[in-house]
C-alpha cells in the first residue's frame, strides 16, 4: 500500500473564477468571549441536513448540559443535546430560517450548567466505535452546510480515501470564527486530525487556509511541521489565495489536490474527505471529554452591531440575546443574517435560536441592507468569468425563463452551488442566484413528474 | 424594531453598474473625439453633438412609446451616439447623421428589446445603413485641417495611389471617418478600458493580430493595414460591444479571428476598401452560434461530451 507516497502540493492548484469580495474581518484579532447561559434555550429538532429529530424528553424532565433531547432512527441525522442544565418547559414549533417548520424543545436553565453525569471520555478501538462516537457527538458540518459528520466519514465500500482536507479557508466576509478556533484551540485541531487519519487510514492531510489569516497559518505550521505533534509527517498547511469561494468543498479539493469532483458526485469520488476545522476540533474535544456539540463560536458583526465580537454561546440561545450581549443594535437593524453575506440566510425574526451549523450572525443597517435594483443584462460576461464551476449563468437564466429543462441540464444547472460569485459581480445587479435556485426547483419538480409518468 | 428586510443570498452586491461602465466607455472615447475636433474642426463637434442628442432623444421616446422603464440614465445611448459620430465623415449632412442615430437606437436597439438584446452593434448597423443609403456623402472625406491640403475632398490611406507615413497614420493627420484616423487616441482609449477592466484585451489583440498576420501573408504592409481604415476603432470599440460579442473565453478568440480574417479579405478582394464594418457585422450575427459551440466544460462534467 505504501509503495507510492502521495506528495504535498507546494502551491495551490489553479481554480476557476471567484469574486473579489471585501474581507471585513474586523474580529480577526479578538479573543472569543464566553456568553453566560441564557434563562431559556430553544433547541430546534432540525439542525442538520437530513431527517429531523424527534424530541426524546417530555415536559417537566430534568436535563443537563449534554443530555440528548432529540434523536431519530434515520441514518442521515445527528442527535441533538441540551446546552444548559434545567427543566424542559415546553415542546413547540418554530420556523427555521428558510421557512421550514420544525419542533423545538424549550429548556429553562437552572443557571448551574451542570454537565450530564453520564458523560465520560470516549474510547475508540475500531471504525464502528468511531462512527458511533461521531454520531453521538451530534457533530454536523460546521462550515454552514450542517451535513451529519458520521455520514460523511462512513465511506462507502470500494471508495479509496487518501486525503483528508481540513477546511480553514473561511472565505465569507466578516466571519472569523474558524480563525479564532485555530488560534485558541490549535491542539484540539491537531489531535482531531490524528484520530480521524488513524481510524480511516489516511495518508495525507492538507489544511487549506486563505492567506489573509497569517496568525492562524503560523500556529498551524508550528504544529504541523513539528515532529512531536505530527510524528508521521503527514499533515501540511497549504496557504491559499484569499479569493471567494475558496472554502467551497469542490473548489477547496481542486485547489489542494488538483482533482475535480465529478458532477453530482461526492468528495469521496475524488478520494477526499473534507472537514471543517471547527468540526475537527469539536470531535477531538468530544473524544477527550464526552461533551457533545452544545456550544458554538459565532462571529457577531455588521454595521448594526455595537460591539462586534466572537462569542461562544450555548446552542439554542435566542439571537437577540446574543446581540444584546454584544452591546445591542447600533441604530435600527434592517437585515439580519445567519451566516455570511454571500451564502447566509436573511431572517425575519431575531428571536430565533442559534443552530449548530451557525458560524455568524450579522446585522446590517439600512444602507447595507439595501440592494440595488436589477437592470437589464448587458451581457458583459462578468458572471461567466466569476463562476468557479465554469457555468454560463446567462444561458442558465435564459433556459429558466423559457422553462427549457433539457437545456438547463445541458448547461449543468445542478452543478451550481449558489456561491453568489456571479450575482456579486453583476453590474446590472441581477438576481442570478435566486433565478438559478428557482430553476433548480422547477427542474426537480419536472423530473419528479416525468418519473411519475413512466 | 422595523420589519426586517429579507432577500435571497448573496447579500453583497457589486459597486459597478451599467451606468459606470458606460461612463468609462465615454471617457475612453474622449481622446478620439478630441482628435476629431482638432483635425476636422467645428463640423466634428457638431456631428458628435447631433448624434449623441438624437440617440438619447430617440431612446427616451422609444421607451415611452413602448411603455417600458426609462433607460437613458444608463448612458448607453450616449455611447452609441458617440461611436456612430466617430464613424462618419466630417462632411456629412447633419440630417443624415440624425437619421443614422434614429436607425441605431430605434430600429437596431429598441425594436429588439433595448440594451443587451440587439443582435448587431447599433452604431455599426447605422453606419452601414448610411453607407448604403448615401454612398457618396459617406465617402466624401475631408482633409485634416492640419494637413495643409486645400482640396475639398481627400483620399483615405486605403484608397489606391495614396501613401502616408507611419507617423501620419499614428497621429491621424489624414482623411477618413472622424474618429478612426488618430491611432494614438484610439489606443489610449483602449488601454483605459482594459485597465478599468471594462473589456478584456482578448478581442482587440486577437483581431489586430489576425489582421496583421494575414496581411503579411498576402504581401500587404501589416502596419499600414492596422493603422488605417477603421480597424483600431472597430477592434477596440465596436467589436468589443458586450451585447454582440461572445460571452465565453474561447468564443471571443474565434470571433476576433473571424473579424480579422474577414476585414483583410474584404479589403483585398472586395470592391469596397473598408472591411471593418462588414466583418464585425457578420461576426455579430454569428455570435450566438459561436457561443453555443464554445460553452466551457462545467466543473466535474465528464470530458467525453455531454
Amino acid at each position: 500500500m505504501q509503495e507510492k507516497k502521495l506528495s504535498f502540493p507546494t502551491k495551490p492548484f489553479r481554480t476557476n473564477g471567484g469574486a473579489r469580495v471585501p474581507h471585513r474581518k474586523h474580529t480577526t484579532d479578538m479573543q472569543s468571549v464566553i456568553m453566560p447561559s441564557p434563562k431559556t434555550v430553544t433547541i430546534a429538532m432540525q439542525q442538520h441536513i437530513g431527517a429531523p429529530c424527534k424530541p426524546v424528553v417530555a415536559v417537566g424532565d430534568t436535563v443537563y448540559v449534554g443530555t440528548v433531547v432529540g434523536d431519530s432512527d434515520a441514518f442521515v441525522c445527528a442527535p441533538i443535546h441540551s446546552s444548559v442544565s434545567g427543566t424542559v418547559k415546553s415542546i413547540t414549533n418554530i420556523t427555521l430560517p428558510g421557512g421550514k417548520l420544525t419542533e423545538a424543545v424549550v429548556i429553562e436553565s437552572d443557571g448551574l450548567d451542570t454537565p450530564d453525569p453520564a458523560l465520560k471520555p470516549v474510547e475508540v478501538n475500531n471504525l464502528q466505535d468511531f462512527l458511533r462516537a461521531v454520531r453521538a457527538s451530534g457533530l454536523v458540518g460546521l462550515g454552514g452546510a450542517g451535513f451529519p459528520t458520521h455520514v460523511k466519514l462512513n465511506v462507502p465500500e470500494g471508495k479509496e480515501i487518501d486525503t483528508l482536507l481540513i477546511n480553514c479557508a473561511e472565505c465569507e466576509p466578516y466571519i472569523t470564527a474558524d480563525n479564532r478556533e485555530v488560534i485558541e484551540n490549535s491542539w484540539a485541531v491537531m489531535s482531531g486530525i490524528y484520530s480521524v487519519l488513524e481510524i480511516l487510514g489516511i495518508e495525507r492531510v492538507i489544511i487549506g487556509i486563505e492567506n489573509n489569516k497569517p496568525e492562524a497559518i503560523k500556529i498551524l505550521k508550528e504544529i504541523a511541521d513539528n515532529e512531536k505533534y505530527d510524528p508521521k509527517d503527514v499533515v501540511r498547511v497549504l496557504p491559499l489565495k484569499a479569493s471567494y469561494p475558496q472554502g467551497a468543498e469542490k473548489v477547496l479539493i481542486k485547489a489542494c489536490t488538483g482533482r475535480e469532483v465529478p458532477a453530482g458526485k461526492l468528495p469521496a469520488d475524488a478520494g477526499c474527505i473534507v472537514m471543517n476545522v471547527t468540526s475537527i476540533a469539536v470531535l477531538s474535544d468530544y473524544l477527550k471529554t464526552g461533551m457533545p456539540l452544545v456550544k458554538k463560536r459565532l462571529t457577531i458583526d455588521g454595521s448594526a452591531i455595537k460591539e462586534p465580537k466572537n462569542v461562544i454561546v450555548p446552542i439554542g440561545t435566542p439571537i437577540n440575546e446574543v446581540i444584546e450581549f454584544c452591546g445591542g443594535y447600533k441604530g435600527e437593524p434592517h437585515k439580519i443574517l445567519m451566516g455570511g453575506p454571500m451564502m447566509g440566510l436573511s431572517l425575519d425574526d431575531d428571536t430565533l435560536p442559534v443552530l449548530k451549523q451557525n458560524n455568524a450572525i450579522l446585522a446590517f443597517d439600512e444602507k447595507e441592507a439595501r440592494l440595488n435594483d436589477a437592470t437589464d443584462c448587458i451581457r458583459c460576461g462578468r458572471c461567466v468569468s466569476a463562476c468557479p464551476m465554469r457555468l454560463v449563468p446567462t444561458k442558465l437564466c435564459a433556459d429558466i425563463k423559457l422553462k427549457d429543462f433539457d437545456s438547463m441540464q445541458k448547461h449543468q444547472i445542478m452543478t451550481c452551488m449558489e456561491c453568489g460569485s456571479c450575482a456579486f459581480s453583476c453590474p446590472a445587479h441581477r438576481h442570478i442566484v435566486q433565478t438559478i435556485r428557482m430553476g433548480k426547483g422547477m427542474l426537480r419538480e419536472y423530473m419528479a413528474t416525468k418519473k411519475g409518468d413512466k | 424594531m422595523a420589519k426586517l428586510f429579507t432577500s435571497s443570498s448573496p447579500h453583497l452586491g457589486s459597486t459597478a453598474s451599467t451606468r459606470k461602465i458606460m461612463l468609462d466607455v465615454i471617457i475612453s472615447l474622449l481622446p478620439a473625439a478630441a482628435a476629431s475636433i482638432v483635425f476636422f474642426g467645428y463640423r466634428a463637434a457638431m456631428l458628435i453633438g447631433i448624434c449623441v442628442l438624437t440617440c438619447v432623444v430617440s431612446e427616451y421616446f422609444s421607451r415611452i412609446i413602448m411603455k417600458r422603464e426609462q433607460t437613458i440614465g444608463d448612458l448607453s445611448a450616449v455611447v452609441t451616439g458617440l461611436l456612430l459620430a466617430l464613424n462618419l465623415p466630417a462632411t456629412l449632412h447633419p440630417l443624415m447623421a440624425a437619421f443614422g442615430s434614429i436607425v441605431a437606437i430605434v430600429v437596431v436597439k429598441q425594436m429588439f428589446g433595448g440594451i443587451g438584446m440587439n443582435f448587431v452593434n447599433p452604431a455599426l448597423a447605422a453606419r452601414i445603413v448610411l453607407m448604403v443609403s448615401f454612398p457618396a456623402a459617406m465617402t466624401n472625406w475631408m482633409p485634416s485641417k492640419l494637413s495643409g491640403v486645400d482640396a475639398v475632398t481627400s483620399a483615405t490611406p486605403l484608397a489606391e495611389g495614396t501613401s502616408f507615413s507611419y507617423l501620419e497614420l499614428l497621429l491621424g493627420n489624414h482623411g477618413g471617418s472622424m474618429g478612426e484616423t488618430c491611432a494614438v487616441a484610439l489606443i489610449l482609449g483602449g488601454l483605459y478600458l482594459i485597465l478599468r477592466k471594462v473589456i478584456a484585451p482578448t478581442i482587440p489583440v486577437v483581431y489586430i493580430g489576425t489582421a496583421a498576420v494575414l496581411s503579411l501573408l498576402l504581401g500587404l504592409d501589416p502596419l499600414e493595414q492596422v493603422l488605417s481604415g477603421g480597424l483600431l476603432l472597430g477592434a477596440i470599440f465596436m467589436a468589443t460591444d458586450y451585447t454582440t460579442s461572445p460571452i465565453t473565453k474561447w468564443g471571443k478568440v474565434i470571433y476576433a479571428v473571424g473579424c480579422g480574417v474577414l476585414t483583410i479579405l474584404i479589403r483585398t478582394f472586395a470592391e469596397v476598401p473598408e472591411g471593418v464594418s462588414f466583418s464585425i457585422l457578420i461576426m455579430n450575427i454569428l455570435t450566438p452560434l459561436i457561443e453555443n459551440t464554445t460553452t466551457p466544460r462545467a466543473f466535474g462534467e465528464s470530458k467525453e461530451g455531454k
